[in-house]
């Protein structure tokens, strides 16, 4: 924008001293908002001289929030902590949220990883030349609006949805530093009842938790009741349905073998 | 006396030109809180910047204690916390600021966007605008890292997993983020780099352009 302005280009053309430095080079000079009827006023000092009390509101707001709140710093990592849950921070949360979809996971997993989210980023640069509309009212142009807002909300409830099963996680691994790591009445129907279905995947064969949290001790935290409910219905949108295949007679002594499970 | 000063420098360096640029330029009514309160939602870019600044000078500070390496990482992230005047105070404000900066990014976005100021002349500032955002989600997710606690390594660990699983180029991908096969010391000095000099430099490089470009094209007209 800034060269041949007037078209001038036969012009003849000086230049300072022998660098390549344009003599009469053109000044390229900001819009002056005349043509809006208001109040302009200069950047500084007129502007920045009230401008600051903007930032000296945020940074009050912000000083507070660092002295009331403590940043975290948990225990030095340890890469055998099996029970620990992994969560990444709250920005990533929708993407994350996003992998554990059925239909963005497993053999699906590019929907999650590179489709989905490729055509989120890749529409928000294009922005410009997907929306090429003079307009600028948000009232004018529906459907860029209605795109924007339609993503928006997925992608609080994506993050809104990951906070929630994060939590019931976290609830349901409470207690999982065990002290006794001893399985009790290890050689039991019960116990080959477990191991021949598929929770043994997850929660470990030693229940000591893999990639779902460890189950020692859990007599302590769950009635008969729940443990039920968490294998007929799955539990947190975590750990699937059905993954016990036996009768129910073989559910029953499966929980009451999981409801021995209790420490001290 | 300063007069004097400033007239010898400005004799033979012509700074006038420079800083009047930036002083003279016209601030219009509608982006003006001090005449229309609802024209605040234009102050979140500026705000932005005002958080990056904050970012920046307290990681400065946080790297005069910080080591980037596995055994001593966590420790000195801990004496930096509960031993050094002031620390806690520090780290808050670039562990919180790290979410603020996130948070008013999004709100400075979803302003130009809900306003239509990406549009013609202004597309390729937008583009510079997203740039910016892949940047400080890089600095987000590298600066993740480096305290070397539980939530750290296995936020990291399940971020690189899933950038594994990208067809192709996933384990190329995490090769490069881990320097190795694991996540691990040569994982946190990779991330300590990106985070303290890859990303900042390409940070400050596109908020030049960012600005350069603001004050080439002005700011958008009202609505």
């Amino acid at each position: 924008m800034a060269h041949n302005q007037d078209g001038n280009h036969k012009e003849q053309v000086h230049y300072v001293g022998d660098s390549r430095v344009r003599a009469n080079r053109k000044k390229m000079y900001p819009p002056d908002y005349t043509e809006f009827p208001s109040k302009s006023e200069a950047f500084f000092p007129d502007f920045l001289l009230k401008e600051w009390m903007v930032a000296a509101v945020f940074l009050v707001g912000f000083m507070t929030l660092v002295m009331a709140e403590e940043p975290p710093l948990g225990d030095i990592a340890d890469p055998t902590n099996t029970g620990f849950l992994p969560v990444p921070d709250w920005y990533f949360l929708f993407m994350y949220q996003l992998l554990k979809y059925k239909w963005a996971s497993g053999p699906f997993v590019i929907v999650g990883t590179l489709i989905l989210p490729g055509i989120l980023f890749t529409s928000l640069i294009l922005a410009p030349w997907l929306d090429r509309s003079k307009e600028r009212r948000p009232s004018k142009r529906p459907v860029t609006i209605g795109l924007m807002l339609v993503s928006l909300v997925s992608c609080i409830a994506l993050t809104w949805a990951a906070e929630a099963e994060h939590v019931t996680q976290l609830e349901s691994s409470v207690g999982s530093p065990t002290v006794d790591k001893k399985v009790v009445d290890a050689n039991s129907e019960g116990q080959k009842l477990y191991s021949e279905n598929a929770c043994i995947r997850c929660h470990g064969d030693q229940l000591q938790g893999k990639n779902g949290p460890p189950l020692l001790g859990v007599g302590n935290r769950r009635t008969a009741e729940q443990l039920h409910t968490y294998i007929n219905e799955g539990k947190g949108g975590v750990m699937p349905a059905g993954m016990f295949q036996g009768t129910p007679q073989q559910q029953q002594i499966l929980v009451d073998w999981l409801m021995k499970q209790k420490q001290k | 006396m300063l007069r004097a000063i400033y007239d010898w420098v400005d004799e033979r360096l012509d700074i006038t030109p420079l800083w009047r640029d930036v002083a003279d330029h016209e601030v219009p009514e509608h982006v003006n809180p001090a005449h229309h309160f609802s024209a605040f939602i234009y102050c979140f870019g500026g705000l932005t910047f005002f958080v990056v600044v904050i970012q920046i000078l307290s990681g400065m500070f946080l790297a005069m204690y910080y080591v980037p390496d596995i055994i001593n990482a966590h420790a000195s992230v801990k004496f930096l916390q509960n031993e050094v005047a002031m620390g806690a105070i520090v780290r808050g404000m670039h562990h919180w600021g790290a979410s603020v900066a996130i948070v008013m990014l999004f709100l400075h976005t979803l302003r130009v966007f809900f306003t239509g100021s990406y549009k013609h002349p202004r597309e390729f500032n937008w583009v510079v605008g997203m740039l910016i955002f892949f940047v400080m989600l890089g600095l987000g997710f590298t600066g993740y890292l480096l305290p070397w606690d539980n939530k750290a390594y296995f936020a990291t660990k399940v971020g690189v997993e899933i950038a594994a699983s990208v067809p192709y180029l996933g384990p190329y991908i995490a090769t490069f983020l881990q320097g190795g096969d694991i996540v691990g010391a040569q994982t946190i000095a990779r991330f300590f780099a990106l985070h303290v000099f890859f990303f900042p430099a390409a940070l400050l490089a596109l908020l030049g352009a960012h600005f350069i470009l603001i004050r080439r094209q002005g700011i958008s007209g009202p609505l």
